[in-house]
Order: C-alpha cells, then structure tokens, then sequence
C-alpha cells in the first residue's frame, strides 16, 4: 500500500498517461484501418477501375453525403426489426433453455426440432415466412428471431447446467428448494454463456433483417442494397453495406457495455 | 507447551465431555455404488461413535471410502444397510434442522458474490433459521477482517477457505463436516489453517469430523483418528491421540507426535 502511494506522488498526472496508453493500444488498429482504406483508393486509381464495378473510399465518402436522408430513412426500419427480433428471439431462446433444464422431457422432445430448424439455411426459411406473414415487419422481426434463437439456446442450456456438482451438494446440505438453487446459483452462472450468446445475436439479428428485407421489403438497408445493386449506383451499396456494419457493431458494443456492469466479478476476476 | 506435550499422559482432551452421547453414531452401515454386477461396495459394516465437541480425523488410502462415510453422514450418500444417527436423529433430519455444516474441498464459493455475501448465503435459502452467527464477526474469526468485500477471485486459495469455514460456521452448527478441506492448499498455509482450526474449534466448541489423507495432519489435528481399509471400506482402528490441548505446531517435532505418526503409517501400510 505505501508503496503505491509512494509512486503516485512521483507521477504527476496519471490520467494523461492512462490516456496515452489507450491510444497506444488503439493505434495499431486505426493504423491498419487507414492503410487498408489508402491500398484500396489506390487499386481503385491504379487500375482505373470503373465506378460501378467497386467505386473508391473517396466515392463512397461522397454517397454518403449525397444521401445521407435515404440511409437515414432507411436505417431505421432494419434496427427496429433487429432489435425486436434479437429480443424476441433471445427470449424464448432463455425460456426454453429454463424448460429445458427442467425438463428433461421437454428437452428431449424439443431440442432435436431446434437443431432441425437451425440447420434449414436462412435464406431458404425467408421466403416461406414472407409468403406466410405478408411484406410489413413482422416476417423481418421472425426471421431476425429466428437467427439469433439458436445460438442463445444452446448457449442458455450448457450455462444453466455448468454449475459445479460441489456447488449442488452444498445447497443440498444448505436444504436450499429448486428455485432457490435456480435463482441464487444457475441463473447466476448461466450469464457468461448468455451474453456470449447475446454478442453473436447482436450482429447476426442485422443479418436476419436484412436478409428479410432482400426477399420483400420497400423500405430498409436490405431494400437498398437490391435497389442499389440493380442501379449499378456502387458508391450507395458500398454507404448501405457500411451503415449495416455501423448497426451491427452499435449493437454488439452495447451488448459488451451491459455485460460488463453485469458480470463484474468475471471481469474484475482477470485484471 | 513442548514440554507438556511430551508428557505421557493426555493433560486435556479439547472439548469433550466423558459421559456426553455420541453426536454422530454410525452403526453397521453399507454403502453401494450401483447395482447388480456393477455395483461397488464403498463401505461395508463401519461402526463408530464420534463423541461430542470432540475432533476426529479419518484417514484412509484413497478409495477407502473416507468421503463416503462423511458424506453419508451429511445425507449426501445413501446408506444401504445399518443406521447413521446425528444428535440422534436421522441425517436428513439433522441436515434440514441445520445441526450440521460441511466444508468441501474446493471451497465452492459462488464467484459473483463478495466473501461476506458467500458467508450470507446459508442464511437466505433453507428456510428460515433463528440462531445464526454474525458474518462480519466469523470472517474476522477466521482472519479475514478487512476483505469482507472481496471477490472470491481476489482471494487466494487458503482465504477462500477460510471463507466457506467462516460459511459453514454461520448457521451455528454442532457439528463440521470437512472433506480434506485442505487437500489442495500448499503446505504452508496448510499448516497456518491448521492451528487456526484448532483454535476455532476451541472457540467454538463444535464437534469436527475432519478427512485427510496426509498423516501429519490427521495425527495433529484429531483427539481420534478413525483408520479405515480399503476394498471394502472398513474400519481399521479407532486411535485416541493423547497430545495435549492446545496445540501448536510445533508438537510435530516431539518423539511423542512421531510416534503416532509412525503407528499411523504402519496401520496404513496393512491396509
């Protein structure tokens, strides 16, 4: 103890240090990022490649600006679908996990239809769906539930049961109930495979609504990508295809947000 | 205390009473794993009286059945032939009247929740119990005054034990079940919880069943140690150990305490 304040005293400021050490970290990304983005406006000038056929960051930069209240528009649409579908879907992923843990009937009956459904590709169950629910939001919300459902399950499943057998003998000795050993112990060890599992649906639930919105949809980030491809309007593509990226990687980054105030004693655990 | 520990006969005999009723009597008991021609006998026709507030170590090869006959005790095992009393009622009597508490090997500490909260959890499931230790005052017992907030992940290895102690005394039991507590900790801070459990014990009163495998630490700490043979498991001998209460440390290095531990080994070797 004496020792740390010791060297606190000698280190004026350790803020700016905190700071200079984080962009230090950060740095090699942003560095391979611009070099990256500089290698691909230089392809693009070098080989004189058409616009239509891969437009460079300097075009797209410019899509962006020209249409800026098209991708807003259309933005929104494809987050709420997401965002409902990556609730829904993760919900009755949890509940049916809990059933599942507590009933190994159930389990047994449902889990091997889960794992059927999960292997039909989501572009083939997308159509059917459309066909079913009509062109509005609900078949885009189905099917961005559907894709973040199984991961959220399986995931659900193993942490509902990853608790130590000792743990369980305890709360025998403890004469603790059912739900006291569900509440005060599974739930509670269950959380790092959920938001494993959260993380991967906070990005695959884009992917589900957009998918949604290639097969019918007028509106949304996956209409656009159709409309713009037909086009040949690449520089609107390529602002479409990174305003998805932007949703999705919004969406994990809340997602790890979350998980760190939840799970404290796994991260403070690893410093 | 060296000199009164090489004295012959036993000065003090810690907490128990002569004429006092045995806290736990096990009478004849067989315990089988599986059934048919799978089945495994772990324990075939063990009998003995643990005498109350007394201390008494099991030690046995591995596979003797030491674990078995403690967790039978605790209503962990079931028996499948004789009658196991605990304060002279059934275990699952005593488990759900909290007469007993039990400290695993792995401390079994639930890592989301701070060391003072892990001591708390015997109070919040169960039911309700009137007569409870304070958790703030046992963690001080057991040395661990000032890390109340402390995540099991903060803790080294012999502080969480000390915490699942200070948790197993909180219900106030009469009596400690411990499964080679110290079975996984260095010998160092092995032999620090050693003395600090004869102290606790002196303090507090209860009747400890305590298994080992090492020993040194049956012979120092047990008023009795319960030998047991393997295949089936049964008893070898009941062995009083007359060394003098309290005990220090360093008791090991007298011709007297050798002489035990060499009888200890001998018995061990015949098994």
């Amino acid at each position: 103890m004496a020792n740390v304040t010791h060297q606190s005293a000698i280190i004026p400021d350790r803020s700016l240090f905190n700071i200079l050490d984080k962009v230090a970290d950060k740095l090699p990304a942003v560095l391979a990022v611009i070099g990256l983005i500089g290698l691909w406006q230089l392809v693009v000038w070098g080989f004189s490649v058409p616009t239509y056929m891969a437009p460079g960051p300097a075009d797209v930069l410019n899509a962006f600006r020209e249409n800026s209240t098209v991708l807003w528009n259309n933005f929104w649409p494809t987050l709420f679908e997401a965002a409902l579908g990556f609730v829904f879907g993760n919900l009755v992923a949890i509940l049916l996990a809990i059933l599942f843990v507590h009933s190994r009937t159930a389990e047994r009956a449902f889990y091997p239809i889960a794992v059927f459904v999960n292997t039909i590709p989501i572009i083939a169950v997308a159509p059917i769906l459309v066909l079913i629910l009509g062109n509005g939001y609900a078949p885009k919300i189905v099917i961005a539930a559907l894709i973040c459902f199984f991961p959220t399950l399986v995931n659900m499943v193993r942490g509902l049961k990853a608790v130590q057998p000792a743990t369980l003998e305890l709360m025998r000795v403890l004469s603790a109930s059912g739900s006291e050993v569900f509440w005060k112990v599974r739930i509670q060890s269950s959380l790092p495979f959920l938001f494993a599992a959260l993380k991967i649906a906070s990005t695959t639930c884009v992917i589900g609504a957009i998918v949604a919105e290639w097969i019918g949809s007028n509106y949304g980030l996956g209409a656009l990508i159709i409309e713009a491809t037909y086009n040949f309007r690449s520089p609107l593509l390529y602002a479409t295809v990174f305003t998805a990226a932007l949703l999705a990687v919004s969406l994990f980054t809340i997602v790890s947000v979350v998980e760190k105030r939840v799970i404290h004693w796994k991260a403070q655990g690893v410093h | 205390m060296v000199v009164s520990a090489l004295r012959k006969s036993p000065v003090v005999i810690g907490n128990s009473a002569a004429t006092a009723a045995p806290a736990v009597s096990v009478r004849n008991i067989d315990v089988t794993f599986g059934a048919g021609d799978a089945a495994v006998t772990a324990l075939a026709g063990v009998s003995v009286d643990i005498p109350e507030g007394s201390l008494v170590t099991m030690l046995g090869p591995s596979g003797c059945g030491k674990s078995t006959l403690l967790r039978a005790i605790a209503d962990l095992v079931p028996t499948s032939a004789g009658e196991i009393t605990v304060l002279g009622r059934s275990p699952q009597q005593a488990r759900q009247d909290r007469n007993f508490s039990f400290v695993f090997q792995d401390s079994t500490l639930l890592p989301w929740r701070s060391a003072i909260d892990n001591v708390r959890l015997p109070l919040e499931v169960g039911g309700t119990h009137a007569a409870h230790g304070e958790p703030a005052n046992l963690l001080e017992l057991v040395g661990l005054k000032g890390r109340e907030n402390a995540l099991p992940s903060e803790l080294s290895g012999g502080m969480r034990q000390r915490v699942s102690i200070a948790r197993a005394l909180v219900t106030k039991p009469k009596i400690l079940l411990m499964d080679e507590p110290f079975g996984a900790l260095d010998e160092i801070t092995r032999d620090k919880l050693n003395e600090e459990l004869l102290r606790i014990w002196q303090e507090t009163g209860t009747t400890v069943v305590f298994v080992t495998h090492s020993i040194p630490e049956a012979a120092f700490l047990g008023e009795h140690v319960l030998v047991l043979a393997s295949h089936p498991g049964r008893v070898k001998e009941f062995m009083p150990i007359n060394l003098p209460h309290p005990r220090q440390l360093k008791v090991r290095d007298t011709i007297e305490f050798v002489r035990i531990t060499a009888h200890l080994r001998q018995l061990l070797e015949e098994c």
